[in-house]
Formats: structure tokens, C-alpha cells, sequence
């Protein structure tokens, strides 16, 4: 270690293609959602019988459907759906389970074997499972999807935030701050959140990327978003009986969940990489 | 391969020269070792020296690539030039390597002995499988294992450090190379246990008639092993000879900063320890010098009675620091359902008295209790019995709140320069934290002018308070831990082994800052580390730690001089110092 | 070793009674009267009363869960409450199919996983490496039941090579089982197999970088030489982990592959119930999924007592 400080070099590294793609990815998913806030093609709930099992053409992009709906405009609000419930099981995971990691990593003791065990058992619980109970007690709708998603993903964002929080809290600035009396919770917010924010920035594109996986497998078997709502999955289920005759009514929600889905994939391993720089090849 | 320069020579490096895409990290390496002979590497961290043997091994890192020439002997092709197919033959037969880890050197879920045997079975130097594994044996009792079948079917984390590097030299040696390497092996390893292995590597290279090439920061370690050394600095060799002559008679003045630095037994006129700066002035030790231990002592404790009238008249000042039967017995492991608990005893009552004024010497290596010891002392840890009193108060079964109080007046600088600053804080902010107690008000102009005070105290210029910790070395980083203990003004100074992670050149300089400091703040200095060099330097009065115990205490001079408990002896007799082991040459 | 494997069986032990109970409360307590769900709002207090006594839904709650839980690791399941037919016969029939899925789509995803990760790893920085990490990366974000479709479209549909849908029991007959179950499982086991890739990948590379790596290298040992003797098995840790998690994973997306393909499985026999608003089934077939997921993690927690001697020493 010479006197020579440490240059920028370490800190600023050379822009991800992973997060680049990642981020374009993303930001087309959003425009999106929010293009079909003020404009689509079509209505993309009101059937058109006269219209319908179209090909691609200049006015129908994508082709229309069996009831004869623009597809391309559904695909765009489809993504409204998708968004809404990706954020709102991220936000419903990130709230709790964050939180719940922290005080396990910092208290230890019982409050951390309860808060894993919890984890643990949740975790047997995948958020597709969640998401047919709740469809069975409570009937399919957007807001079960969400919520059912949002608890099958909270064991995820405490294991992270826990072992994130042990790992600081088994270094020396932390002994530090406790050999100068600051507060738990002074120590949470000044020491432990700051460190960790990164590792929880990249569950929650992980975690999102997850959601949007389960939000389409549930509107695919009829229990997440209700019809008429366009959402990727149902319109995905629809196809299937046209296969053998209009397979591009297949392709395209595919794709559009496989956009989404690749998107908030790479951001999160292009801001892991970023934030972690273990993996890196050099040095 | 044009010349026949090569022959009789070891290894002949020329122009070695080790460069990335961007920057050259060695540049015009040259080495020339005839059979048996042990040279010496010096050089801190970043000097390049570990690039150096990766290259001579032929393992460099994806991304770096070397030029120039490698001759071994044996083999007619220049090693850089050689595929890796050629190089696989020659690694681990003609040329081995002992690394400085060797927890993580070692396959963990392999048991030692088919570690051993495989060097042997991969170079088909043994008939078969199971002469391999016979071999492996013989060769782990060689290097001094107990039991060596027993070490042979361990995994690796069932042996302890020492006896993991012991195993390594045994693959090392196992096919007879002409050539180890050693890359800082006993850096990891406590006091006693480096002695030892230190010992072992000289015994089996010279009896092999191996040639020892030893790459370490350690400058007693070169003299007590080496006859030739070679000093490097950025990337270049800066100087080269006989270890004595380089020793004593440095030409470079790199060698000689390097020298001065080390040499925790020679100071300057004010007693300071010589700097890379200060090293003008030293006078190196000579080669045939061998009063080594009288001198040196002589001017301690010359330095010790102008510094510290009062240490010696003791009995009358009153107690800042009062230890009294401490003990501290940890539960193993997560709570188990079923089985009994396993209980580790880190404190076995430990009695000890320090006066105000003191400088406090906790003498350990690892495992001897000084961290937990320490952790009590700051009341981040609280004793299963005894007392503890800390410039009045009572530690032991003490509130959160009462606990403030204790810590205003006791402050820790800790070991890693890297893991005590948190990364994501200002300077200024970590500086201050201390001033941040529940019950006093927070005045940000006054924290600031503060800061800005005690970074000049620590010798850090202003603008550092903007920045962050990344952007400093680890000796300046050592400063900011520094300035963060003494901003509230504290009555005792904890020193967890503040200067071990720092490279010899910087370590004089923090030392000389913290002794300024003690002297400037009137502060109690409680100093925790293995290193006995180091604790003699700064400290009056010492205490000698081993498995939760305190096994000796005296004054310096007394523990130094005339140690009565066989582990200080073996502790004073392992922990090398550059003019005894130049001198015991 | 024995005292980590109680300790390990205790914690199953205690995650399936908890998870029986949030399973019941939430299925059996939360919805209401299940007499009154089956007989519809126009139905007399008198037939309520009988139908409530013939289900056993008038005795106290907590002696119909005893009833339900202990009935559980027996195989009796008790009886529908809309369909009035015991559910244990179905339940084992439905689990077969189920099973023979999972296993044959996770033994295929690994066979893929392995030596693709492997390899990616290995030349992480050559274009080879890094398409197939990028096929991987792509194949994660494709969901299994487009896996599913698009496999159908091609192959079913397109080159009317193998059947659509469709399940034949493989004690039945052999050859149309083997013609029914390459779709889905390949759909299951490509998208799944991705995801190993991945996994695999960075735990090799995080091997790469060991110090026992370079000490095999100092040996004489070749590059991949070093990295199959010594590194593949210390991968293999962390790879088990998410084999585990994966594994859980595959068996909530087979329900999904179940309905894809028309295939009796229990994710079938599942949103059947669910449809049907068939209570006790769903509860069932939940707590039976869920049972599958925590002996998973069991039997891998098993795993690493065997792979990593550290933990076998430690209890």
C-alpha cells in the first residue's frame, strides 16, 4: 500500500453491456405502459367480430385476436398490468422482508431464528402457490396476484438484507460505532442500510423479474387479472387453440413477457456486477 | 539457448518484464541462482514481487503477460516462451511453490494425504497409487507432523495453521524440484508457529540442497533465512547482494528508508522511530555486530525514563484501568436441540492493573484472549464473572446507558485500515461519529472546526474530510482511525494491533504518530498485538497473554530480558528482530 | 454428523406442522362454512345441518384440523366436499405423474447445465463462452409454459413428429408414454436448464479464483485437469443450493406444464379443484406440493453433510 491514493479507476468502471441492455429492455416495457395511458391503436377491451383472427397489416400491427381486438394495443396495456404488478409485489416484499433481514442480521439470537425459520417455511411456498390459494379462497383478481406475489417474495429480499446486514456487521467500523455508544438504530441507518442498499437495489430487479414471471403464468391459467383487462398471460392462453392456424397470436405476448422478464434480469445481474465487483474478470 | 551461460546455474531470469494491456508492473527482472542458494525477495505490497513469481511459475494472471527470458536448468526452452503443456512438466517437479495462505491454498474437501500424493501420481515420480499415497505419509512425518497418517487422512481445516503449511512444504518438496518458491508462507501464521516453519523450510532446503527463492516483506525473515537478497520497489529491483552486505551497507536509498523502518531497535535523536523520511540518518546495524540485545536496551530504557518519570514510581498513582478474575466462556455453535453445549474458554481470570499515564503492552497470538479481553474493556462484550473498572466505572453487568459514559473515555483504533472506515462515509462523518451520543447536543460548526483540528493532529491535510475512505492509503486511513478515537477526548487509547496490516515504511510512521499523540493528550495507552518488536518499542509495562490467561507481566525490560514463564520465553525466542537475526547469522 | 441430521429433522418437523396449520387456517377457516359453499345460499337450516354433521364440519375447529393433519402423513386425505369421493386415491395417482415430470425435467436440466455452465465459464472471456451465456440468459426469461407452446407449435403442430397433449401411463404403454412426456418435460427442462447454466457458471468461476486452484496449477496440473479434480466438486455446494430451490421451483411450474399439456397431474387435479371451489382438495394437494418442497430440502441438507466434510465435523 503506497502513499499513492486509490484512483477513481476502481469506482467508476467501463458502462455494462448487461446493464445496458438491461436498462433499454426495461425502459421499453415502461414506455410501454405509459404510451397506453394516453394513446393505442384500438380499444383494446372492445371486441370488433368483424375484424377478428387478422394477420399482421398497417393497421393491425400485430394482427387482431378470435374477438377481433387489436393486439399490439393490447400488448401495451398488457404492460400496464405487468408493471403494476411487479411494483406492487416488489414494494409489498422489499417493505417487509428488508426490515425483517435487518433486525434479524443485527439482533441475532431468537429474533433471527424466528425471522429465517419464518423465511424458511415461506419459502416452501413459492409465489405461484400462494397465488391459487388465494384464488381459491378468495377469487382471481389483479389485486390477489399482487398481493400473493408480494408475500411468496418476501422470504428472498430478508435473506438478502440479512446476510448483507451480518456481513457489515461483522466489520470494524461497526465495533467502532458501538465502542462510541451510537444507537441500533443509528447504526441501521447510518452504517447498515447505506452498505447494503446495493445488494437490495439488485433483489428487487431480480425479485421483479420474478413477479412478472408469476403474473403471467397466473393470468395464463385464468387466475390472475379478470377479462376483459388485456394481460400477457391470458392472451398467451388464448392462443393455444390457434396454433396449428395463427401462431403469431402466440409469439407476440411471449415475447413481451420475455422482454420483460430478460430486462429486469440483466439489470439486476449488470447492477450486481456493478455493485459487487468480485466476479469480475479483471482483478 | 544461445549462449551456454546457463549451465550451472539454478535459474537464470533475464529482462523479465511483466506487463497488462495498460501498465507495466515489473519491468527488467534479472536472476541468477546457482543450486541451494536462498535469495530473497524484499518488498511491500504492490512492489510487484508476487507478479515476479507467478511469472517464474508460469501462472500469471489472465490478462497480464511477461517477456524476457527464464532458463532452468534442465530444460533448454526460455520458460516465458514455453505452451503450458511444457510448463505442466515442469511445475511441481523442477520448480514448486508454497503459498502464504494455506487455508484457502488447500482443496478443502480433499484430505491432505491424497493432496500430497497427487503432485507425485500427476508427474508419475512414484510406481504406483498407493507408493503415492505411502509417500505422502513419509513426507508429512518429514516435515515434523505428529502423527503423520492421522494428518494424511484430515481434511485441511482439521489441521491447524501451521501444521497446513507444514503439509504444503511436504507437497512442495514431494518430487525433490530443484527450485521452491516461497511466497510470504509464514505471513498468516502466529509468532511461535513462524519460527518453526521458518526453520523447517531452512532445514529441508538445506539438506535437499534445494534452491530457496523467498518472497516476503519481513526484512529478519530475509536475514535469517537468505544469503542473497534482492530489494524491489515499483515494479523494479532497486537493489541487490549479500544479504549482510545489503543489510548493513545499503546503497539504495529506498533500502536504506526500508531499513531504518524496520528496525524497531535503533531511534532517532528524539527518540522517534526512523521513517523513510528520517532514514538519512541511520546508521544500519553491521553485519559483525553481536551486542545486539545490550545496546538496544540501553537506549529504551534511556528513552523510557526522559519519557515517563512517573512509570517506574508506579504504587502511588491510582488505577485508570483495574482487571480483577475476568473470565468469558462462549457457547459453540447455534443452540442444539439435543446435544450438550461445548463451552470455549476465552478468559480464564485475567488480573491486571493499569496506572494512569501507562503505556500497556497486551502481548498474544491468536487465541490467547487479547481480542476478547479487549472487546470487554470497550463494553461491547460483557465477562461471565470478575470486574472491570475503567477510570471509574464499573464495566462488568453495566447498562447500555451507563456504558456511555465508560466509552467517552475509552477508544479503540482497530486493525484493518480497510474494514474500521465505513466505506459509504465522509471522512468529516466518520471522524465525528464519537461526538454523536445519546444526550449531547449536536453542534455541526463546532464538530466541524473539531475535525478539521484533529485531521492536523493525525497529520492529514483538510480537504480530507471531504472525501472518502477508498481514497487513501492504509496508513492514512490508520490516521483517520486515529482521529476518530481521540475526538473526544478520550483517557485511554485502545490500540487493537494497529500497525500489523500496514507495510513497514508506514508502520514506523503511524507508531511514531500514536507515541506523539499518548505524549500530547496525556492519554493511557492500552497496546494489543503479537508482535513483540513492536510492543517493546511502545510500551513500559506488558502483560503476556496465551489461551485466556496471563502467563507473565512485568516492565518491558523485565519480560524481555529475563522472561520466567517458558511461553514468554519461546514467545521472546521466536519473534525475530533484524539486528538479532543479522547478528545470529 | 447424527446430531446435525436431528437437528435438521427436528426443523422439518416443525416447518410442516407450522405449515399445516397456516395452510388450514387459511383454507379451511378464512372462507367460511363449507356446507353452506357446497349447498348454495338457498339451502334449508335442516339440510345445513345434516350436510354440516356429514362432513364433520360441526365439531370444534381445532379437532378438524387434528383430524385433517394426522390423517396427512397416512395418505387420508378425508373426502371432497363437492364431488363427496375420498381424495387419497387421486392424490396418489396424481402424484406419480407429477413426480415422473419433475424428475426426468430436473436430471435433463442438469445434464444440460452442467457441462454448458461449465464450459461458459471456463471461456467467459472467448465469444463461445459468452453465447452460450447469453443464450442461458435469454432462455431464463422465457416462461416454461411459452417453452411449452412454442415446443408445441414446432414439433406437434409443425412437424407432427410427437402428439400435442395428452399422458399415458408409462406401465401402460411404454412407447406412447415416452412419444407424450418429450414435450413437456423438454419445456420444463430447457427453461430450468438455463437457469442452472447460469448457476453453474458463476460458482465454477467463483472456483476459478480459489487459492487451491492455483496450488493444483503449481502441481503441474493442466488447466481443466485442475478445475474437474479439484474445482467442480467445491462448486457443486452452492450449485446444490440452488438445485434445491430450483427443484421447489420446477414443481409449482409443472402445474403450469400440467395444464399446457393436458397432462393428470396434480397441478392439474389443483386448478380443477380450484375451479370447482373445491376447498378440501386444494388444501390437500397444497400441503402435499409443500410436504415434496421441505423433504427436497432435507434430503439435500443430507447432501452436504456427505459433499462438505466442514459441516460433517461441526454440529
Amino acid at each position: 500500500m503506497s502513499a499513492e491514493p486509490v484512483t477513481a479507476s476502481s469506482t467508476r468502471r467501463k458502462l455494462s453491456v448487461t446493464l445496458l441492455v438491461g436498462s433499454i429492455l426495461v425502459a421499453l416495457v415502461v414506455l410501454a405502459a405509459l404510451v397506453s395511458f394516453v394513446w393505442t391503436p384500438f380499444d383494446p377491451v372492445q371486441a370488433v367480430p368483424q375484424d377478428r383472427l387478422q394477420g399482421s397489416s398497417v393497421t393491425h400491427l400485430m394482427g387482431t385476436d378470435r374477438y377481433g381486438r387489436d393486439v399490439f394495443s393490447g400488448i401495451l396495456y398488457g404492460a400496464r398490468i405487468t408493471l403494476l404488478v411487479g411494483l406492487v409485489a416488489v414494494g409489498i416484499a422489499l417493505i417487509i422482508g428488508t426490515p425483517l433481514g435487518i433486525l434479524a442480521g443485527m439482533r441475532g439470537g431468537i429474533t433471527e431464528e424466528v425471522t429465517m425459520r419464518g423465511a424458511d417455511i415461506l419459502l416452501a411456498f413459492p409465489a405461484l402457490l400462494v397465488a391459487i390459494m388465494f384464488g381459491a379462497v378468495f377469487g382471481a383478481s389483479t389485486f390477489t396476484a399482487m398481493l400473493a406475489i408480494g408475500i411468496g417474495s418476501i422470504p428472498g429480499f430478508a435473506r438478502v438484507a440479512r446476510s448483507g446486514t451480518l456481513q457489515v456487521m461483522s466489520t470494524e467500523y461497526i465495533m467502532a460505532a458501538k465502542a462510541s455508544s451510537q444507537s441500533s438504530w443509528r447504526i441501521a441507518r447510518r452504517h447498515v442500510l447505506p452498505n447494503i442498499i446495493g445488494m437490495v437495489v439488485v433483489q428487487c430487479s431480480v425479485s421483479f423479474a420474478i413477479a412478472v414471471l408469476a403474473e403471467a403464468a397466473l393470468s395464463f391459467l385464468g387466475l390472475g387479472t379478470p377479462p376483459p383487462v388485456p394481460s400477457w398471460g391470458r392472451m398467451l392462453q388464448e392462443s393455444q387453440q390457434f396454433l396449428g392456424t395463427f401462431p403469431m397470436l402466440a409469439v407476440w405476448p411471449g415475447a413481451a413477457i420475455a422482454v420483460a422478464v430478460l430486462g429486469f434480469t440483466l439489470l439486476g445481474d449488470g447492477l450486481r456486477d456493478r455493485f459487487d465487483p468480485k466476479l469480475n474478470g479483471d482483478r | 539457448m544461445d549462449k551456454k551461460t546457463t549451465t550451472g546455474a539454478l535459474i537464470d531470469v533475464r529482462g523479465l518484464t511483466i506487463s497488462t494491456k495498460h501498465r507495466t508492473l515489473v519491468s527488467n527482472f534479472n536472476l541468477r541462482m546457482n543450486p541451494g542458494d536462498r535469495v530473497g525477495l524484499i518488498g511491500e505490497s504492490g512492489s510487484g514481487k508476487s507478479m515476479t513469481t507467478s511469472a517464474l511459475m508460469g501462472l500469471l494472471p489472465e490478462g497480464v503477460s511477461a517477456s524476457g527470458s527464464i532458463q532452468l536448468a534442465g530444460h533448454p526452452r526460455n520458460l516465458v516462451e514455453a505452451t503450458d503443456r511444457e510448463l505442466q512438466k515442469i511445475r511441481g517437479k523442477d520448480m514448486s511453490m508454497v503459498f502464504q495462505e494455506p487455508l484457502t491454498a488447500l482443496n478443502p474437501l480433499m484430505k491432505v494425504g491424497p493432496q500430497v500424493a497427487e503432485i507425485m501420481t500427476s508427474h508419475k515420480t512414484v510406481a504406483s497409487k498407493s507408493a503415492a499415497q505411502a509417500r505422502a505419509v513419509e513426507l508429512l512425518g518429514s516435515v515434523k507432523l505428529p502423527d503423520p497418517a492421522r494428518a494424511a487422512r484430515s481434511y485441511p481445516h482439521q489441521l491447524s495453521g501451521g501444521q497446513r503449511q507444514r503439509a504444503m512444504l511436504a507437497m512442495a518438496l514431494a518430487n525433490n524440484p530443484g527450485l521452491l518458491l516461497c511466497d510470504e508462507p509464514t505471513t498468516a501464521l502466529d509468532v511461535t508457529v513462524q519460527r518453526q516453519v521458518l526453520d523447517l523450510i531452512l532445514e529441508s532446503v538445506q539438506e535437499r540442497g534445494t534452491g530457496l527463492l523467498f518472497i516476503t516483506h519481513d526484512l529478519s525473515v530475509v536475514a535469517n533465512v537468505c544469503d542473497r537478497v534482492l530489494v524491489m520497489n515499483n515494479g523494479q529491483v532497486v537493489e541487490e547482494g549479500d544479504t549482510g552486505e545489503v543489510f548493513s551497507n545499503p546503497q539504495h536509498p529506498y533500502t536504506r528508508g526500508l531499513l531504518a523502518a524496520s528496525d524497531l531497535n535503533a531511534t532517532d535523536a528524539d527518540g522517534r522511530l526512523f521513517t523513510v523520511a528520517s532514514a538519512a540518518s541511520y546508521i544500519p546495524p553491521l553485519a559483525e555486530a553481536q551486542p545486539v540485545v545490550e545496546a538496544a536496551n540501553a537506549e529504551i530504557s534511556d528513552l523510557r525514563e526522559h519519557d515517563q518519570a512517573a512509570g517506574d514510581t508506579a504504587p502511588e498513582v491510582p488505577s485508570l484501568i483495574s482487571v480483577k478474575d475476568l473470565t468469558r466462556i462462549y457457547p459453540v455453535g447455534r443452540s442444539s436441540l439435543f446435544g450438550k453445549r461445548s463451552e470455549v474458554h476465552a478468559l480464564k481470570g485475567v488480573s491486571f492493573d493499569v496506572a494512569a499515564g501507562q503505556r500497556f503492552g497486551v502481548v498474544g497470538e491468536s487465541g490467547s484472549g487479547k481480542s476478547t479481553l479487549l472487546r470487554i474493556l470497550a463494553g461491547l462484550d460483557q465477562p461471565t464473572s470478575g470486574s472491570v473498572r475503567v477510570a471509574g466505572s464499573e464495566v462488568a453487568g453495566a447498562k447500555e446507558r451507563d456504558l456511555v459514559q465508560l466509552r467517552q473515555q475509552l477508544q479503540i483504533v482497530f486493525q484493518d485500515p480497510m474494514g474500521s472506515l465505513d466505506p459509504r462515509m465522509r471522512v468529516r462523518d466518520i471522524i465525528a461519529e464519537p461526538l454523536l451520543v445519546p444526550g449531547q447536543k449536536v453542534d455541526s460548526a463546532k464538530h466541524r472546526k473539531m475535525v478539521a483540528e484533529m485531521l492536523g493532529s493525525v497529520g492529514l491535510p483538510a480537504d480530507a474530510a471531504e472525501r472518502f475512505p477508498h481514497q487513501f492509503s492504509g496508513g492514512q486511513r490508520q490516521r483517520i482511525s486515529i482521529a476518530r478515537a481521540l475526538i473526544c477526548e478520550p483517557r485511554v487509547l485502545v490500540a487493537d494491533e494497529p500497525v500489523s496490516a500496514l507495510d513497514v515504511s508506514v508502520r514506523a510512521q503511524v507508531l511514531n504518530l500514536l507515541s506523539d499523540l499518548v505524549d500530547d493528550y496525556h492519554l493511557t495507552l492500552v497496546f494489543v498485538s503479537h508482535d513483540l518488536g513492536v510492543v517493546r518499542h511502545i510500551c513500559d509495562n506488558v502483560v503476556v497473554m496465551n489461551e485466556g490467561r496471563i502467563v507473565e507481566s512485568g516492565t518491558t525490560e523485565q519480560i524481555y530480558d529475563s522472561p520466567q514463564h517458558a511461553y514468554t520465553r519461546t514467545l521472546v525466542n521466536s519473534s525475530m528482530s533484524l539486528r538479532n537475526e543479522l547478528a545470529l547469522r | 454428523m447424527g446430531i446435525r441430521l436431528l437437528i435438521n429433522l427436528a426443523r422439518f418437523v416443525v416447518t410442516y406442522v407450522i405449515a399445516t396449520v397456516a395452510v388450514f387456517l387459511f383454507m379451511r377457516a378464512i372462507p367460511g362454512d363449507p356446507a353452506q359453499i357446497a349447498l348454495g345460499v338457498n339451502a334449508t337450516p335442516e339440510l345445513l345441518a345434516k350436510t354440516r354433521a356429514e362432513f364433520g364440519t360441526d365439531r370444534p375447529l381445532i379437532v378438524q384440523y387434528f383430524d385433517w393433519a394426522l390423517g396427512l402423513p397416512t395418505g387420508n386425505f378425508g373426502t371432497s366436499y363437492v364431488t363427496r369421493q375420498d381424495i387419497s386415491p387421486l392424490i396418489v395417482d396424481r402424484v406419480q405423474v407429477s413426480l415422473i415430470l419433475v424428475l426426468l425435467a430436473m436430471v435433463l436440466a442438469l445434464a444440460i447445465a452442467i457441462p454448458f455452465g461449465t464450459y461458459a465459464a471456463v471461456k467467459h472471456r472467448n465469444p463461445s463462452g459468452i453465447i452460450v451465456s447469453g443464450i442461458s440468459q435469454v432462455g431464463v426469461a422465457i416462461p416454461n409454459f411459452l417453452a411449452g407452446i412454442l415446443l408445441v407449435v414446432v414439433f406437434a403442430v409443425g412437424l407432427g413428429w410427437l402428439p400435442a397433449n395428452g399422458w399415458t401411463p408409462p406401465g401402460e404403454d411404454f412407447g406412447d408414454f415416452i412419444s407424450r412426456v418429450v414435450l413437456p418435460v423438454l419445456a420444463l427442462a430447457s427453461v430450468q436448464g438455463a437457469i442452472l447454466t447460469r448457476y453453474v457458471r458463476s460458482a465454477v468461476m467463483e472456483v476459478m479464483n480459489e487459492d487451491y486452484l492455483r496450488t493444483a496449477r503449481s502441481k503441474g496440473l493442466g488447466k481443466l485437469e485442475s478445475l474437474i479434480k479439484h474445482g467442480l466438486r467445491n462448486a457443486s455446494i452452492p450449485v446444490l443450493t440452488v438445485t434445491s430451490v430450483q427443484l421447489a421451483a420446477l414443481i409449482i411450474g409443472a402445474v403450469v406444464i400440467e395444464r399446457v399439456f393436458v397432462i393428470p397431474g396434480l397441478g392439474s387435479m389443483l386448478l380443477d379443484a380450484v375451479g370447482n371451489r373445491d376447498l378440501l382438495t386444494v388444501q390437500s394437494v397444497v400441503m402435499v406440493l409443500v410436504a415434496i418442497t421441505l423433504i427436497i430440502n432435507l434430503v439435500v441438507d443430507v447432501l452436504y453433510t456427505i459433499l462438505d466434510p466442514r459441516i460433517r465435523k461441526g454440529a
